[in-house]
């Protein structure tokens, strides 16, 4: 009884995923401008925690580093206009990749939080070198881009989240799922059962680091200027971890999924009602989050559904 | 020459005091009670508010705005140890899980607080001018209040160095940093330590924020760049070291000085290089074991 259960439900949820990409596809037709607009920022969240807690959520090693590949994929997409997006895209990400390899090749080897005091100040040294290339070498802080309609944004945007559940999706179904979540668990007893730790963190951070690039390089044609202070903004990191927790760290994907669909949608009237008193709001619900829903919102439904469940079975 | 070599030496003198003083109170917070404050910078910004209003509101010297904004700092600090990271600590499976839950919600906290202080305070600049005549120093010319910080801060450092080594409380904080359950083992009150180390780490930032604000604009988002700095000085003088944070607070502010003078914008850019190095040579501090 109980393993038809699980199948069911293994193969139900794919389904229901292909299901609503298609739902979404279609959804500029027969939607008002500013829903589309409001899933350009769901989607980008979306993207960013997927790929915030595939590495994060399973190893236990905290990137606060999330706004810095972000703003490397904005600012390539700056400098590389003139080229066609998609290019614009694999580059941003291929650029956000080779750093993170770098990243983590030089804190990822050492225990503890080192690679999060490393990756905090990312975003922040990242800001200052193209705060001081623009004005020295330059000489022009900010830079414009062509606008694109908020509908090719849409589709870019879609395409790269479908790209990243993929990715997630064999990820989770491979072996090095398992080896990322023993380095969870315990990285000593990983390494002795003949995983190559380093290798697999490293790996796995550069690949989650791509998305985020990507992520950035359409997200930069959609606010048509840019300078270092708005592509290297240390809120996305925080937005990014406060949706991933809200959501749920214990899963991979549903939970940034939902975090970031429900916070998303609040902060777009929270933000117009209050906007001072938003970011103050958005900390406090981190705290709240963290003391008292450690498994976040997907914990709750889970714990509902297993509820629900014991009611049902005699 | 002699005039720029000085120059730079004083800089980097003040500044590296500073940093030594922020990284020592960081370093009693993460070092004993396991939280990597993310929130620390946010200390620095209350002390440095504090200073101001009192001597733009009432005219009280920031030097004794240090003795007066303390028990507040300290106890701010007790409350939020004893409020946020005592429960975590209590219903953390392991220590590995705490330090990711507290450093998360010492994140969102840093959030928090800047915001809070931006919301009541404004976010512009704040500037007054405190003790600002200008000393010449063989050549090289100063403000006093860049001397007397300086002199403030090592007596701080120094006599913070000496309570955890001479006295009967500094040997219970230091059992507790080497292993809680042995302390508790051997009758420290471990919960009292942890929460006075984490009251005295608040402290520690509060008064370099007091000090700072002689010297720089106080603004509620001022604690991040100094945040970034002094994680790299306690990782540089080795993590529970506090002569180390001592030391790695002074090469900081020489490198940062040097550095400074010749190309303003690469100040950053130095210390993130002089980190990449501590890691990949000796990742357990100058001084760590």
């Amino acid at each position: 009884m109980n393993g038809v259960k699980v199948t069911s439900n293994k193969y139900f949820l794919p389904w229901l995923l292909l299901l609503a990409l298609i739902l979404l596809a279609t959804m500029p037709i027969y939607t008002k401008p500013f829903i589309v607009i409001l899933f350009i920022s769901i989607f980008m969240y979306i993207i960013l925690g997927i790929s915030w807690n595939t590495f994060c959520g399973t190893t236990n090693y905290i990137s606060l580093a999330t706004a810095a590949f972000f703003g490397v994929g904005v600012y390539t997409s700056a400098i590389l206009q003139t080229l066609s997006l998609p290019v614009v895209i694999l580059i941003a990400g291929l650029l956000s990749f080779v750093l993170g390899l770098l990243i983590g090749v030089i804190t990822l080897r050492i225990r503890g939080m080192y690679f999060c005091i490393c990756t905090f100040g990312l975003s922040e040294l990242f800001r200052h070198t193209m705060m001081w290339y623009e004005v020295n070498i330059t000489g022009t802080v900010g830079r414009w881009l062509p606008l694109l309609s908020y509908e090719t944004v849409y589709y870019y945007l879609l395409g790269i989240l479908f790209v990243t559940l993929l990715a997630a999706y064999f990820l989770r179904r491979s072996k090095y799922w398992f080896a990322l979540q023993s380095i969870g668990q315990d990285e000593e007893a990983a390494a002795h059962i003949g995983i190559n730790v380093n290798a697999v963190k490293i790996i796995t951070f550069a690949i989650t680091c791509f998305f985020m690039g990507a992520a950035g390089a359409v997200m930069a044609t959609r606010w048509s200027y840019i300078d270092p202070d708005l592509a290297f903004n240390p809120f996305v990191t925080f937005f990014t971890i406060m949706m991933v927790l809200t959501g749920g760290m214990g899963s991979t994907i549903y939970g940034p999924i939902l975090g970031a669909t429900v916070l998303t949608a609040l902060s777009d009237t929270v933000l117009a009602e209050f906007p001072r008193q938003t970011m103050l709001l958005f900390g406090i619900i981190l705290i709240v989050v963290i003391m008292f829903l450690p498994n976040g919102l997907m914990g709750l439904i889970r714990r509902g559904i297993d509820r629900v469940a014991a009611r049902g079975s005699p | 020459m002699i005039v720029t070599f000085l120059d730079i030496v004083i800089a980097g003198l003040i500044t590296g005091a500073i940093y030594a003083l922020v990284a020592i109170g960081l370093n009693l917070q993460w070092g004993v009670t396991r939280v990597l404050n993310m929130s620390h910078g946010e200390f620095i910004m209350f002390g440095a508010f504090g200073a101001f209003f009192l001597y733009t509101l009432f005219g009280i010297s920031p030097l004794i705005s240090l003795v007066i904004c303390a028990p507040f700092l300290f106890i701010i600090g007790v409350l939020f140890h004893r409020v946020f990271f005592q429960h975590l600590l209590k219903s953390a499976e392991s220590m590995a899980a705490f330090e990711i839950s507290s450093l998360l919600l010492a994140y969102g906290l840093m959030f928090v607080l800047s915001n809070l202080a931006a919301w009541s305070w404004g976010s512009t600049q704040n500037v007054y001018s405190y003790l600002a005549d200008p000393v010449n120093m063989f050549g090289a010319i100063f403000a006093v209040n860049r001397l007397v910080s300086l002199a403030v801060a090592v007596v701080i450092c120094l006599i913070v160095y000496l309570f955890l080594a001479r006295t009967r409380m500094g040997k219970a904080i230091r059992a507790t940093a080497q292993d809680i359950s042995s302390a508790q083992l051997v009758g420290v009150n471990v919960y009292r330590m942890l929460g006075i180390c984490f009251g005295l780490g608040a402290l520690l930032a509060g008064f370099a924020g007091a000090l700072l604000s002689m010297m720089f604009p106080v603004t509620p988002f001022m604690g991040l760049s100094y945040l970034v700095i002094t994680f790299i000085v306690v990782v540089l003088g080795g993590l529970g070291n506090i002569v180390g944070s001592l030391i790695g607070g002074f090469v900081l502010g020489f490198v940062g000085s040097i550095v400074t003078y010749f190309e303003p914008g690469l100040g950053m850019v130095s210390f993130y290089v002089i980190f990449v190095l501590i890691l990949l040579v000796r990742p357990t501090g100058i001084l760590g074991k």
